[in-house]
């Protein structure tokens, strides 16, 4: 990705119109690189700042150096909280992503209205998650929604789908899966429509079943997007949020089986103004995932196959 | 050939199961916002609503300024697009084939930040903006949003990829940066443009966590947090729900059925592009 530096870029020495030239790419890059300096890079430090310190309302914050990280690691409801996150991505990422690899690999096939099928699947990426929630909340009601009438015309009686804290994480986790298979699916089907169809051809001829061709030719051929996907899946999972806030009160008796590490935080910052310890909070939380990012760059060589 | 015909039906059969998955909650929703509280509440359950009237959308309305949610919800992604659109396209293709010192550490922290959770941010945005007094206004929405890293780095990967020639014939004719940049290379790359656009649509009609920590106030509100509103106050009137959520679905659905293709393409490049 970056360039190996050549022993001396004439481009880079100083002349009258070198430096003309620096001037405009220093111009084009301003705004995003100002933006990305005081939103993001100026936010990661203040972050990690305030998580040393008390900050309750508009007040100074006061310096209580590692006060927050030692209660963030005895504090039961962030490790209910990971918990909860683990359980969610154990779920959602690997029914997730085969849904979509499977709905992927069909539709790459010569078949009849694949626009629309296309289409349909898509339709959750579109909706607000706002929007879906209320209507997903509306399916699982207990003794109304759609799932339990349906399953009652089966004789069989429901679960209290969001009040019971056994069954409340799996709820979640369809929507999520329901939500992201569309996303998804696009990107593994325009990995898929880059392997050649000759090779298929060639599998063919030499007999090779279904199963085989998907295992030794599919897969290794789409392992860069399959990877990305998997990769991006598992974060997004550890970052859920819209679902747990719009399905939940914190009053709700399956609440603890579900609040995620970010639900926790926007408490913290944002409903008990404690914003200290929600810094901390949300600090844990970009480290994990920095660490999986770490893994993935590392695991990536390893086991993805490049052809360029 | 039979063996054939029977892998076919099976594709179809997974293919219409899972379409049939994939909508239902949507039929729902249009049949839900028809009905009365009672109809929806019928055990078994009443399929078609017995009249097809709008009164439930009335009704919501009236509760609360959705036409006001929409306009500043199309407010915000509007600036955020055009924002970071251009944005983008410019620090793209200084990235892509500007020399300047400094060059691999400035895209390195425009990489950083694409892998860094976002929530990390929002407590210190937060803070600006109630700084600059800027909190339940249309500004507070659209700030965020207003550079893309991601864009920069799309715009970059387009840029790459165009031949050299032109630049080079055009450098050849005495054209300045900015014109080889404005005239010449950026109308080869719409449709890293429009891609760049629909990402940042869809990121900010998704983003319910914003929206609602900076306005908090009924007409400054977007379609999302204007839900949120409504959830509170209905949380058992379903028909009202569904009339409420139908209306926040429905601008970005139209959208999409419009532009399919480019929402599409624009998906699946950023995965083999990214």
């Amino acid at each position: 990705m970056i360039r190996k530096k050549k022993v001396k870029n004439p481009r880079l020495t100083l002349t009258k119109r070198n430096i003309n030239a620096w001037g405009y790419a220093y111009l084009f890059i301003a705004p995003t690189l100002i933006g990305v300096l005081v939103l993001n890079l100026w936010g990661i430090i203040q972050s990690i700042y305030y998580s040393f310190h008390e900050v309750k309302g508009f007040n100074d914050p006061e310096f209580i150096g590692l006060e927050n990280y030692v209660r963030l690691f005895s504090d039961g409801e962030v490790f209910r909280a990971l918990k909860n996150i683990l359980v969610y991505a154990a779920i959602t990422v690997p029914i997730g992503v085969t849904l979509s690899l499977l709905l992927a690999v069909l539709l790459n096939a010569k078949i009849k209205g694949k626009g629309l099928f296309r289409c349909i699947y898509f339709l959750p990426v579109v909706s607000a998650p706002a929007a879906v929630v209320l209507v997903w909340k509306w399916l699982y009601n207990k003794d109304f929604g759609l799932i339990n009438q349906v399953l009652e015309t089966f004789h069989i009686s429901g679960p209290d789908w969001l009040g019971s804290g056994s069954i409340a994480m799996v709820s979640v986790a369809i929507v999520g899966i329901w939500s992201m298979l569309g996303y998804n699916m696009i990107l593994l089907l325009a990995g898929l429509q880059e392997v050649p169809k000759e090779l298929y051809e060639a599998a063919e001829i030499d007999g090779g079943g279904a199963v085989q061709k998907f295992l030794k030719i599919t897969v290794p051929l789409i392992s860069p997007t399959l990877f990305f996907v998997i990769v991006t899946t598992i974060i997004n999972a550890l970052q859920v949020f819209d679902t747990i806030f719009m399905m939940f009160k914190t009053s709700s008796p399956a609440f603890s089986a579900v609040e995620s590490i970010v639900y926790l935080f926007y408490r913290y910052t944002f409903t008990n103004y404690n914003k200290g310890y929600g810094s901390a909070i949300v600090v844990l939380l970009f480290v994990i995932i920095m660490a999986i990012t770490g893994v993935q760059l590392k695991l990536q060589k390893k086991w993805v196959h490049y052809n360029d | 050939m039979k063996h054939k015909k029977r892998k076919n039906i099976f594709v179809y059969t997974v293919l219409i199961i899972m379409a049939f998955i994939m909508v239902l909650p949507f039929i729902w929703t249009i049949l839900t916002a028809f009905k009365t509280q009672s109809e929806a509440l019928q055990v078994p359950p009443q399929i078609l609503p017995s009249s097809w009237s709008l009164r439930n959308f009335k009704a919501v309305m009236e509760v609360l300024p959705f036409g006001k949610f929409f306009v500043n919800t199309f407010l915000m992604i509007l600036f955020r697009v055009l924002g970071s659109v251009f944005f983008s396209a410019l620090a793209g293709y200084a990235f892509a084939r500007l020399v300047f010192p400094g060059k691999n550490v400035l895209f390195a922290i425009i990489l950083l930040q694409m892998m860094v959770p976002g929530q990390i941010f929002i407590l210190p945005q937060y803070m600006i903006v109630s700084k600059l007094a800027w909190l339940n206004s249309i500004k507070a929405l659209v700030l965020p949003g207003i550079v893309s890293t991601f864009g920069t780095f799309l715009m970059r990967q387009f840029f790459m990829g165009l031949p050299r020639d032109l630049e080079e014939a055009a450098v050849l004719d005495g054209c300045s940066i900015w014109k080889t940049f404005w005239k010449i290379m950026l109308p080869l790359t719409k449709p890293g443009l429009v891609s760049v656009g629909i990402f940042t649509a869809l990121f900010a009609w998704k983003d319910l966590l914003w929206p609602l920590i900076v306005n908090m106030s009924i007409d400054k509100m977007t379609l999302s947090t204007g839900l949120v509103n409504l959830m509170g106050q209905y949380s058992v009137d379903y028909p009202q729900l569904m009339a409420g959520s139908l209306i926040a679905i429905l601008p970005m659905l139209i959208l999409f059925l419009f532009f399919q293709k480019q929402f599409v393409e624009g998906i699946a490049t950023s995965g083999t592009k990214g």
